[in-house]
């Protein structure tokens, strides 16, 4: 009884220190969106005219290379939420 | 504190089958989407047109541009089906603003759609180069890449349907989050007045979380579904050429 409450918790813990480690993919498209919208930026500075079209471009180039994070959050969410791990036990 | 994040409720079972919340709420959506397109297109005139008529023309030619500017004018026909899409997606999303469980924050609605974009850009395919040239274009450019092909087409649905999913479900979470800080924020703020009334007025979860629900559930559901639709356009359309 004792030694599957320890191992559950150590399961759990295992848990919450990889749902934090995969949120470190968060750094990329952090990098990536904020490089996106510098060079939006500088194009709408270049040529305001084009501002929409600009504008919608850069939102779907983002939410495409957004999409690595979300797989990190994805994760993250399984083994806070769901434990995959417990059952194994 | 007790936060509690959970998925989609089972609501009922019929003959086994467990109907969640996220089912329910499609219903609704779907119904919403169809009283919306009958009540729009009602009573269409030539002439002197109503403000409802001009509205639902707005709204045509805002989605008919878009999926001719995208996919060319050869592929009109898959406009109703990028429309529906369209729709079902936004609404699904701005449903989490009467309260409701997001549609989009299950990974099986998102799933659905994205299975569905792939049999679409499959058939497209055989349909436009038979089934021999479909198989082949697995092989191209060279026959020693064909495992890569392989898995960059089953990862394409993947990662369209946990793009949505991901985005949706973050703004659930958070919000749930944020409720639960704002409520013990408030609860130091007003916890010292002897009235027990007054010491349980959540009084900075009236209006707050408002600006969390501007970007998560209006910004975020809509550009997801433009996202969505974006990319099965873009999808369908290179595989029919």
């Amino acid at each position: 009884m004792e030694s599957t409450m320890l191992a559950k918790a150590i399961v759990m813990a295992g848990s919450a220190i990889g749902a934090g480690l995969a949120m470190i993919a968060g750094i990329g498209p952090g990098i990536g969106q904020g490089f996106a919208a510098g060079k939006a930026a500088e194009a709408v500075g270049r040529q305001p005219e084009a501002k929409g079209d600009i504008t919608s471009t850069m939102l779907f180039g983002c939410a495409v290379a957004e999409s690595t994070g979300i797989y990190g959050l994805v994760v993250a969410m399984i083994l806070l939420f769901v434990n995959p791990f417990i059952g194994k036990l | 504190m007790n936060i509690e994040i959970t998925g989609p409720k089972v609501m009922f079972e019929i003959a086994g089958i467990r109907i969640t919340e996220t089912v329910v709420n499609g219903w609704i959506v779907i119904l919403l989407v169809s009283i919306l397109s009958y009540f729009l297109t009602r009573n269409l005139q030539t002439k002197n047109p109503s403000k409802r008529q001009l509205v639902t023309e707005k709204i045509y030619f805002m989605l008919m541009n878009l999926v001719t500017g995208v996919m060319g004018k050869k592929w009109v026909r898959f406009a109703p089906y990028i429309c529906a899409l369209f729709a079902y997606s936004m609404f699904g999303s701005l449903i989490s603003l009467t309260g409701l469980r997001a549609v989009t924050g299950d990974l099986s609605t998102t799933a659905a759609m994205a299975v569905l974009t792939t049999i679409m850009v499959i058939v497209t395919h055989i349909r436009t180069k038979g089934v021999g040239g479909w198989l082949k274009s697995y092989a191209e450019p060279v026959a020693v890449i064909t495992p890569i092909n392989i898995i960059s087409e089953i990862a394409n649905p993947v990662s369209m349907a946990f793009r949505h999913f991901g985005n949706i479900a973050a703004g659930i979470v958070i919000t749930s989050l944020m409720y639960a800080a704002l409520a013990a924020a408030s609860n130091l703020l007003l916890g010292w007045i002897p009235v027990e009334f007054i010491a349980n007025i959540p009084i900075l979860q009236v209006g707050i979380p408002a600006v969390l629900s501007i970007y998560f559930d209006l910004f975020t559901g809509f550009l997801q579904a433009y996202i969505i639709c974006m990319l099965t356009m873009v999808n369908v359309s290179g595989a029919g050429e």
